[in-house]
């Protein structure tokens, strides 16, 4: 029916059969699959299996995850743009999965490894790198509470608007992991060419084609 | 003749390996009723120096000239060769040259510390050393008047050591003491832990450990030790100077740009285990504060 082209070539067909699959697959399992690697994290921490300092582990490896799935919401738009690749039911479920990743990296930090309150304000206030990890929590928040399709109704165009936050708070969430790093390593850096390559596909210039 | 420093931690103290293979039976089958890490500071002694298991120690290391994660080092570190092994001491000393390893043990009185090691990252374990006291080898090598500093070099080998090839810091690893410090009786070249020849991770086949200072201090297998008039090149403050300084000792009262210093996870203790307080030096205060006398410990920190 909307095959027009006589022979369509491989990739527009893998394409094709990638949007007729995401199209049957339902974004709810994602909830659920999301929640494996948190728990998984937490039995390994119990029983030894992250080594000797599980609370250091568990805290970077969830702020890792947390910037994973950011990353992987920020595809979304350039896929569908540039590739056709239509998988914007998830992108919901991606970034809500991202803000609880976030919030169990933040909990981590708070009940396991600082858990002096007093020592927990000053070192929001006083230290660069987790004011400007706290600082890309915050603004998501709006964005978590508003991820929902009656938000979206009331909102109107603002909802977009809105939601252009996570550009920032990506960004602030690679800084965080730039500054915390010791001496001068690169995987952080990586992390931040990625995501600014991912912003700079939403600008103008490559948004005509 | 090297003044002998008489430890406050006995003989005794220190666990024997059969009972410490108890105590991790003990752990293990805790661990088999989901207890492992809950129980594991309930059966630490209550005071003294508990020593961590040779696991932790030999399994969570920065040595960045092997990777900059904790496991980097355990997993590559096997590669060094450690035979032969020569220091190289130069400077300003009665001695210079090349010193074999083995020669520079044979004239050593090896003997244990049990040392609490806080790492800057703000955590701490601790570790019973073998070694011997660096003033003992600077008295062999003859220090000349004049000379103020002792500065350290580790073993740069690309072909060895896959972290050297990210500029992570201006290899090779480098670092420095004041020569009262050098001279102190806690400073010591370790050879061993648990009575084991150190391993490739924990800086094989000598390395420094200053107990009062952050770790980092305590630089890993040496290769080069020099006496010199000038303060020593030191990797970390040339990296950050903001954040690393010359002494570098453990003080709970002045904070790393990034991380407050005044408490300190306790490696070992697993999931739940609490915070300890970080005490002034590292808990050596009684033994090195006068040291600083009239040093403003917060400018040089």
């Amino acid at each position: 029916m909307t095959d027009t082209a006589a022979t369509p070539g491989l990739r527009d067909r893998a394409i094709q059969a990638v949007n007729q699959t995401a199209r049957k697959i339902p974004a709810w399992p994602l909830y659920i699959l999301g929640a494996v690697p948190p728990v998984w994290l937490f039995i390994a921490g119990l029983t030894g299996g992250l080594g000797v300092d599980p609370v250091k582990a568990m805290e970077h490896q969830m702020g890792e995850w947390a910037l994973w799935l950011l990353i992987a919401s920020l595809c979304i738009t350039p896929l569908r743009r540039f590739a056709g690749v239509n998988l914007l039911k998830f992108r919901r479920a991606i970034g809500l999965l991202a803000f609880f990743y976030i919030m169990g990296h933040l909990l981590i930090w708070l009940v396991l490894d600082v858990q002096i309150p007093s020592q927990i304000w000053a070192d929001i206030l006083k230290r660069p790198y987790i004011t400007i990890g706290m600082g890309a929590f915050v603004l998501l928040i709006p964005l978590a509470l508003t991820s929902n399709n009656w938000s979206i109704r009331k909102l109107g165009p603002r909802w977009r608007q809105l939601h252009k936050l996570v550009y920032v708070s990506v960004v602030l969430g690679a800084l965080h992991f730039i500054l915390l790093v010791k001496g001068f390593q690169i995987e952080p850096l990586i992390y931040m060419a990625a995501i600014l390559g991912l912003l700079a596909l939403r600008l103008p210039v490559f948004r005509r084609r | 003749m090297a003044p002998i420093w008489k430890s406050r931690f006995k003989d005794n103290d220190v666990t024997p390996e059969d009972m410490y293979l108890n105590r991790r039976q003990l752990i293990a089958g805790a661990a088999g009723l989901g207890l492992g890490s809950i129980a594991g500071p309930a059966l630490a002694a209550p005071e003294g120096l508990e020593p961590n298991p040779y696991e932790d120690i030999t399994n969570y290391n920065n040595y960045y000239e092997f990777g900059t994660s904790k496991t980097d080092p355990a997993k590559y570190a096997g590669a060094l060769t450690t035979e032969p092994w020569t220091v190289k001491i130069d400077g300003m000393v009665d001695n210079p040259g090349d010193y074999q390893l083995e020669d520079i043990i044979a004239n050593a009185q090896i003997e244990e510390r049990i040392y609490r090691f806080r790492c800057v990252e703000a955590w701490s374990m601790v570790i019973p050393w073998n070694g011997f006291t660096l003033a003992s080898l600077l008295e062999r090598a003859g220090v000349q008047s004049g000379a103020k500093h002792v500065a350290f070099e580790t073993v740069m080998r690309p072909e060895e050591m896959p972290g050297l090839r990210y500029p992570v810091l201006d290899w090779p690893y480098r670092e420095g003491l004041r020569l009262d410090e050098a001279m102190h009786p806690l400073t010591l070249m370790a050879t061993g832990i648990y009575g084991k020849d150190l391993l490739g991770q924990n800086g094989a086949p000598l390395r420094l450990v200053v107990p009062w200072k952050y770790g980092f201090k305590s630089i890993k297998s040496i290769v080069r030790i020099t006496l010199q008039t000038d303060e020593p090149f030191i990797s970390w403050k040339d990296a950050n100077v903001q954040e690393y300084g010359f002494y570098s000792n453990v003080n709970p009262e002045v904070s790393h740009p990034r991380w407050s210093q005044a408490t300190e996870r306790v490696i070992g203790s697993g999931l739940f285990g609490s915070r300890r307080e970080t005490d002034m030096f590292n808990g050596y205060a009684e033994e090195v504060a006068s040291l600083y006398d009239g040093l403003d410990l917060k400018k040089n920190f």
